[in-house]
């Protein structure tokens, strides 16, 4: 039964964006992995499906349609654009085995320069409009809040870096915090290391590609590190308060709005946060009881990195997200190459609905 | 009916898992030529033994041909996903002891943690313009060891055998590995990450959770392991 019920209700699904305006796409199923490898590295060996092709080395089973997507629309699209597609994706459930490694996806992508708040709010609305027979609860984060308020620490730039790189592993991310502002202690080798005035002089012969160069380098980084007085608690605490608001939009941005006093550098993402509720209630959204969670999307794929939601099941703990989707402007500048375009989109699993409409009947 | 006992066909690992038996009362002896991959069980009714490499006895037991088997933890942890829903660990025997290691060359002397692995990684990436390459046949748990550890920017690359010299040939930069006394790692100017291993190891016997069992079955494995005192 369901195979083709999951296929009607993609096919509607896009048929619906479509008439929005979306520009139906296809994109082939089996891609070359280079370009995911390099974004991903080894954690896509986890999600996806890898194998390999005599002629085109090293291929993956497409884990999702937004690179492709994206990839398309910068070697030939027009701007703005808006995109749909469905098909099938594949993944790799190692933790989850009961979930399938196969599933369809329908997706809504926006590439607009002109009015990011808009944007945001158009595909949030569209997507929260299709599933409002559903009775799902919706849930919306911001990751850029997070980034401005590292990029505005008072610390070094290499500080600033380990930390932006880890802003998508939360407990590494809290680790360096903690190192950083002097709670966790100095490891013991890091300090010897630091006592020893020459400590490779006696280190033995250089072996394998890294070199003595760049092992120097390293030990003057550290030593510079060593050097940087520790972030002041002041800051790590207003971080901390910041992953912590967990509230219905408008409380929220109270809540950002106090901690910008203290905390100037996030002043700006919390006005597009506010730019993006107004948008949102212009389209109807009640953001009054809209769920807002700074930490949510931190977890997921590194693509976003603005404006994240997601549609979850309230009767069904053990199920992913039935949609989800976000901003991911940075996502295009890697792979534009010196040229990006804001983008923000969102998928929908047609499967999860059909499996919720059977249990209503 | 007889339950399957699966041990591994060769070496000192064969005959210390025979001497572990044996001291329980239950033999296990090899028979036919030393080609030959059959045995012989005294001292305890209706149990065959089965002599397979040890590798292919996690897959066994998974699949439920064997109903017992003797490996290595590391092998059953690596090859079997949600490993301890299709095994069940029933004693640990004392032998083939070995850690599974992360290892970078004795001269990285600014590397000694995870976290100082990761942000050479990612200095690496950026000088080298690819990601560290870590040289491994555990792929599965040193993944996830350096996922949980916060590990980014590197990527495993397949080493079925002397790992220890893929860094000296510069097909790698770091190797993941078992190790016993380290001899071999110091031996190719290698040191050990200063962190708990991936995975401590040793022969454990196992119990499948999916081969079927009979009730007749079911007596038989209860007398062995009554005459190991389990």
């Amino acid at each position: 039964m369901t195979l083709a019920a999951i296929k009607t209700k993609a096919a509607t699904l896009k048929a619906g964006f479509a008439e929005a305006g979306a520009l139906p796409v296809d994109c082939p199923v089996l891609l070359p992995a280079e370009t995911l490898l390099d974004l991903y590295g080894e954690d896509i060996r986890t999600r996806a499906f890898l194998t390999h092709d005599p002629v085109r080395g090293e291929v993956i089973l497409r884990p999702d349609f937004t690179l492709p997507v994206v990839q398309r629309h910068m070697a030939e699209g027009a701007e703005p654009a808006r995109y749909t597609y469905a098909g099938e994706i594949f993944r790799r459930q190692e933790e989850h085995p009961e979930r399938p490694s196969e599933y369809h996806q329908v997706g809504y992508e926006v590439f607009d320069r002109a009015d990011p708040a808009g944007a945001d709010a158009e595909v949030f609305a569209r997507f929260a409009d299709v599933l409002a027979p559903y009775g799902l609860r919706a849930v919306v984060g911001d990751i850029g809040i997070l980034i401005a308020a590292v990029s505005g620490l008072n610390t070094s730039a290499a500080r600033k870096a380990a930390m932006m790189r880890h802003i998508w592993r939360p407990r590494r991310f809290r680790a360096l915090l903690e190192r950083y502002s002097g709670r966790a202690p100095v490891p013991p080798t890091r300090a010897a290391l630091l006592k020893s005035a020459d400590p490779l002089a006696e280190a033995g012969p250089v072996i394998g590609l890294r070199d003595h160069d760049e092992i120097a380098t390293r030990l003057a980084a550290l030593r510079a590190d060593a050097a940087e007085p520790p972030l002041a608690a002041g800051q790590v605490d207003l971080i901390e308060a910041l992953v912590r608001v967990s509230e219905t939009c408008g409380y929220a941005l109270e809540r950002l709005r106090d901690i910008a006093v203290d905390m100037p550098a996030i002043a700006g993402a919390v006005d597009r946060l506010a730019a993006r509720c107004d948008a949102l209630s212009a389209r109807g959204v009640d953001v009054g009881n809209l769920p807002f969670d700074a930490n949510f999307g931190r977890t997921s794929m590194e693509y976003y990195d603005g404006f994240v939601f997601g549609f979850s099941a309230p009767g069904h703990p053990d199920w992913p997200l039935v949609a989800s989707g976000g901003r991911y402007d940075a996502l295009t500048r890697q792979l534009g190459q010196g040229r990006e375009i804001p983008a923000v989109g969102g998928v929908i699993r047609p499967g999860l609905l059909v499996d919720l409409e059977e249990a209503e009947t | 009916m007889s339950i399957k006992l699966g041990v591994p066909s060769k070496g000192r690992l064969m005959e210390k898992t025979f001497d572990w038996f044996s001291t329980y009362g239950i033999g296990l002896t090899r028979t036919g030529s030393e080609r030959e991959y059959s045995g012989q069980v005294d001292g305890v009714d209706d149990v065959e033994l089965v002599l397979l490499s040890a590798g292919e006895i996690p897959r066994e037991l998974a699949a439920g041909h064997i109903h017992l088997g003797v490996t290595g933890t590391d092998l059953i942890q690596e090859k079997l996903v949600q490993w301890d829903q299709k095994v069940a660990p029933l004693a640990e025997l004392g032998f083939g002891h070995a850690d599974l290691i992360v290892a970078v060359p004795a001269c990285w002397v600014d590397v000694d943690t995870l976290d100082d692995l990761d942000a050479a990684a990612a200095a690496f990436r950026a000088r080298h313009g690819f990601r560290m390459r870590i040289a491994t046949k555990y792929h599965r748990l040193v993944r996830a060891y350096l996922h949980d550890g916060g590990v980014a920017d590197y990527q495993l690359v397949d080493s079925q055998g002397a790992t220890e010299g893929t860094v000296k040939n510069l097909t790698a930069e770091a190797v993941a590995d078992i190790t016993s006394t380290g001899e071999t790692l110091r031996a190719n100017h290698l040191k050990v990450l200063a962190e708990e291993p991936v995975l401590r190891s040793q022969a454990t016997l196992f119990r499948s959770r999916v081969a079927a069992q009979s009730e007749a079955e079911r007596a038989t494995l209860r007398a062995v392991e009554d005459r190991l005192g389990l």
